[in-house]
């Protein structure tokens, strides 16, 4: 009691018990599973793809910095990555050529720091004209920017090397750990370390000053002047962060490639890591890294199994917009937060019928939308999902489809009453 | 004791062809506590926002302890040592109240836009933020999420952000607008001990906000300041009570009992 | 000369092109408040249904059927989508049309394929309409120019002198007094979405067969349609106006310019055969629009007309 007494601030704040449940844990627990995962003898694909998770999650986080925590919309945070690799790459040509001097003592291990200083160099500059203005000024500026600088990286093909791009050779210069970086495993590690640090740094972030006058920002610019603080001043310095992170992951995605191409500063990857932050939710820390998980896999998976793999997560994109606005971790933590409430015999109702619901409706789309594709295609295949031959022609097909589909969404909307009677 | 905490020269305020504030000449003494009152559609509103920072004035002059703030920046005025509320409640929504009333102690306690610190390692930070909360009475509520809060609540947190950096010139805009009786009387009480040894200027409806904390009352009607002086002399005041009841109500003097 | 004047015709038909687009974008935003990003998604929609009926009917049937079925389409998108979408804010509105973008464009290439769709001018009008220092110039084009008055002209009817037009005009700035003056705002939210869509299907019906078909044509025009929405002012249907001219004619000269940077930077001492002194003003054409929105952006964020920020 005395301790409250003397510093009544302390008593507001979480016990340190709380704090490091909370905070360091996770972090720790995201350490272990990574160190752990070489002892289970992964494949290659399997490393590639855990690499490939581990720079979208760098990316996802540093894109949420702006989106989540900043309210920013970019339609261009591609430019950061991009930027960072291409600096990054260049980099490693110079430790490649190896003329003494200061890059043939850099280690390679070390390159995404270079993707990190230009990262945060371009978000200087690009950031001063961009901040003065938040929503859709701000989301259009950062449009125009990236149009502009993809065009440019076809232009300029000694800094980007036109269509072909820029390669490297990460095997020289000095090692780090004693890792060469030749075999994808080693690779893995390097990734891993990238990964852990980038996670932990952003974290801390969110924990400063700074990082908290940013949500304020997002939540009431002109109540922020009123603490003392210029709105516009911290959004320019997010900018630069947030920049500066994207860069990271280039720098590691250059390291894990050993190519940068003109397409990686396009509006596709910006695309991409809005998708990423917004379906793995970006009102949680962990959202975007949900998020960079499950459509790093979807990219890399599903594409064999399906031509439409991108209609599926435009399908994607568009429920958890319309549904479930806090993304892929929203769900998880509300379906947490249900079951404390209600118990696991009391949410087990609610909850089946929305899984039955979504899974049936699901299984609909898909039958509709992989029938479709074969048509168009022309080639005469036939969808055989589990040896039911579902011909475009056949009353069978469509048959199924409605049913399902109507199946799908009565039982979404018998889940979606009861949510609502219950007054949840 | 020579320089007013606030003194406006000949303001004026246009927006296109609409004069709304039209040559405002307005002294606040240190310490004292101001009420402005007049009927809907005066320009209170427009007022604060040009005092604060938020408006630029088209003529005139805003002095603050004696040095220029008018056409400075909102930030800049509010480092200077002025802060206000607003009408309608404009708290971090999505942050506790705890983080609220943190994130408007943390420029007065010499944090900038820092980002190399951990916010929950501040002591003095920590200290101020509790000291505030306890003060009005919203540190049961610490931990609630802003949005959560009843109306009257918000409005309270709302205070606390605006004197949570220590300004000695505080605004108040309709502080009490919306409220039942007794939570009027809370606020009241509030803000009498929160603006304790600071200067208040507060634009309100109620009558009996007003005549209960005001050391001086100021009128404004259509843009200008009809009257300025004791709430008795206001209340008194022909002029005042033409503004407000029209011309026939001469033989009833304005309101006895607040 | 014969440039000038050719590439001034062409500039002014391309210019007209993007007002018909960026009409429909203007009054969706003035009255939504959206940034509507799969406006040229409509406009795809509106090529490739003109296609597939071209495939069967007459062009003039595709003339005026494929807007009017993009914009029912449109309607039902705005009734059980993004009304839907609403209330969860202005980020989920954008975000609800750049995923519906993303989607009619995956649908698109499936149904219709990956490739460009031969979706030829009409017969009727494929003919030289006059000579001009001895090039021809297609008939075609006239057509575009006529069709995209002619909507001009009708727009400007509907909305400055019926009484349906003075509705949407007050609609547009205040919403929630016409509603309460009785008139169903939801109704005309969607009537006014479907109908913008429709104009943008007009365009890629008459625009589809002059530029090309294929499932790139929306990401390729729906920026530019941005940047004049944008530069013209955010809900001002005359800086769209200008703004769609403007750009119009500035790209389409920028391409017939013949010069590369050494040439109007030599005085530098930039020369030709450096990279940055290679690079030809024509290269740069694609890149001018947002080169301006940017600068007009940070110079004057309410674009040339508007008054509302965006």
């Amino acid at each position: 009691m005395s301790d409250t007494i003397a510093n009544p601030g302390q008593a507001l704040a979480p016990s340190r018990g709380e704090k490091f449940r909370q905070r360091v844990l996770p972090l720790i627990f995201l350490a272990m599973v990574l160190a752990l995962v070489p002892l289970m003898a992964p494949s290659r694909t399997m490393y590639s793809l855990l690499n490939a998770i581990g720079i979208n999650i760098v990316f996802a986080l540093s894109y949420n910095m702006l989106l989540g925590r900043g309210g920013l919309l970019s339609f261009g945070h591609a430019v950061y990555f991009g930027l960072g690799g291409y600096a990054a790459m260049h980099a490693m040509r110079a430790i490649e050529a190896g003329d003494g001097g200061f890059w043939s003592a850099y280690p390679v291990f070390g390159l995404p720091l270079v993707g990190f200083a230009a990262g945060a160099l371009a978000g200087a500059v690009i950031g001063w004209p961009s901040c003065r203005r938040a929503g859709t000024a701000f989301a259009m500026i950062s449009l125009g920017v990236a149009e502009l600088i993809a065009a440019a990286g076809f232009m300029f093909a000694s800094v980007f090397g036109g269509e072909e791009g820029v390669t490297g050779d990460r095997m020289n210069g000095p090692e780090l750990f004693g890792l060469s970086l030749g075999p994808v495993g080693e690779v893995y590690l390097f990734i891993a370390f990238w990964t852990v640090v980038g996670t932990g740094l952003i974290y801390g972030f969110t924990r400063t000053p700074l990082g908290k006058l940013s949500e304020a920002t997002r939540d009431n610019p002109e109540r922020v002047q009123f603490i003392g603080f210029d709105p516009v001043r911290v959004r320019y310095l997010v900018f630069i962060i947030a920049g500066a992170f994207a860069g990271l992951s280039g720098g590691m995605a250059a390291v894990n490639y050993e190519i940068f191409t003109p397409e990686s500063l396009s509006l596709h990857p910006s695309g991409f890591v809005l998708l990423m932050a917004y379906i793995g939710g970006i009102r949680y820390f962990v959202g975007p890294v949900l998020g960079a998980l499950v459509l790093t896999v979807m990219q890399s998976m599903l594409s064999d199994f399906t031509e439409a793999w991108l209609l599926y997560l435009g399908v994607l994109f568009i429920a958890i917009i319309m549904f479930a606005p806090g993304g892929l971790a929203g769900i998880l933590f509300g379906t947490g937060a249900a079951l404390r409430r209600d118990g696991l015999r009391g949410s087990l109702g609610t909850l089946g019928v929305k899984t039955c619901g979504i899974v049936l409706s699901f299984l609909g789309l898909v039958v509709l939308i992989e029938v479709v594709v074969r048509w168009s295609n022309g080639y005469g295949e036939v969808f055989e999902p589990f040896g039911l031959a579902l011909e475009s022609g056949s009353p069978l097909t469509w048959a199924l489809v409605t049913v399902l589909c109507a199946a799908g969404f009565a039982l979404l909307r018998i889940a979606a009453r009861n949510t609502n009677e219950r007054g949840a | 004791m020579s320089e007013s905490a606030l003194a406006i020269s000949g303001l004026h305020k246009s927006f296109g062809p609409a004069h709304i504030i039209r040559g405002v000449e307005l002294d606040v003494a240190r310490g004292e506590r101001h009420a402005i009152i007049g009927p809907n559609g005066a320009g209170k509103s427009t007022l604060f926002n040009l005092v604060s920072g938020l408006f630029k004035p088209s003529e005139g002059q805003v002095l603050m302890n004696g040095r220029p703030i008018s056409g400075l920046a909102a930030h800049e005025i509010n480092r200077r040592g002025l802060s206000r509320s607003f009408q309608v409640s404009n708290i971090f929504s999505n942050m506790t109240v705890r983080e609220n009333v943190r994130c408007g102690v943390l420029h007065s306690m010499g944090q900038g836009y820092s980002f190399w610190r951990n916010i929950g390692n501040l002591k003095a930070v920590q200290k101020k933020t509790a000291e505030i909360l306890e003060k009005v009475e919203l540190i049961e509520k610490a931990h609630m999420p802003a949005a959560l809060l009843s109306y009257a609540d918000q409005r309270t947190l709302e205070i606390a952000v605006t004197i949570a950096g220590g300004a000695d010139v505080i605004l108040l805009d309709e502080p009490t607008a919306g409220m039942s009786h007794s939570e009027t009387d809370r606020a009241v009480a509030l803000i009498r001990k929160a603006t304790e040894g600071k200067t208040l200027l507060i634009v309100e409806h109620d009558m009996g906000v007003v005549f209960d904390l005001a050391d001086t009352i100021s009128v404004l009607v259509y843009g200008e300041i009809i009257a300025t002086g004791r709430p008795e002399e206001i209340r008194g005041n022909p002029k005042v009570r033409e503004a407000y009841l029209g011309e026939e109500a001469d033989e009833q003097p304005i309101g006895g009992a607040a | 000369m014969e440039t000038i004047l050719f590439s001034l015709l062409n500039g002014v038909i391309y210019g007209l092109l993007l007002f018909m687009l960026s009409s429909g974008l203007t009054l969706i935003f003035s009255m939504m408040g959206i940034l509507n990003f799969a406006h040229a998604s409509f406009y795809m929609l509106g090529a490739y249904f003109a296609f597939s009926f071209t495939q069967v009917t007459s062009f003039w049937i595709a003339l005026i059927f494929a807007p009017i079925l993009v914009g029912l389409f449109g309607a039902v998108v705005e009734r059980w989508g993004l009304r839907n979408v609403h209330q969860h804010g202005h980020v989920a509105e954008l975000l609800f049309t750049f995923g519906l973008a993303y989607l009619i464009d995956e649908v698109v290439k499936i149904v219709w394929g990956k490739n460009a769709v031969d979706y030829r001018v009409p017969a009727e009008l494929d003919f030289p309409l006059f000579e001009l220092f001895g090039a021809q110039y297609p008939a075609y084009r006239m057509f575009i120019l006529l069709v995209a008055v002619a909507m001009l002209a009708a727009l400007w009817y509907l909305l400055k002198r019926t009484r349906v037009g003075l509705i949407i005009q007050a609609a547009l700035t205040h919403p929630h007094m016409v509603g309460h003056l009785g008139h169903n705002v939801p109704r005309i939210f969607m009537a006014v979405f479907g109908a913008g869509c429709a104009l943008a299907a007009l365009a890629g019906v008459i625009g589809g067969n002059y530029l090309v078909t294929d499932p790139a044509m929306a990401a390729f025009m729906g920026p530019i349609v941005f940047v004049v929405v944008v530069i013209g002012g955010l809900g001002s249907l005359e800086g769209a106006f200008i703004a769609s001219l403007l750009l119009g004619l500035l790209q389409t000269f920028a391409i017939s310019v013949d010069a590369n940077f050494a040439d109007l930077f030599g005085w530098t001492g930039l020369t030709a055969t450096s990279e940055l002194g290679g690079i030809t003003v024509a290269s740069l054409a694609p890149m001018l629009p947002f080169l301006l929105l940017v600068l007009i952006l940070i110079v004057k964020p309410t674009g040339l007309m508007g008054d509302r920020e965006a």
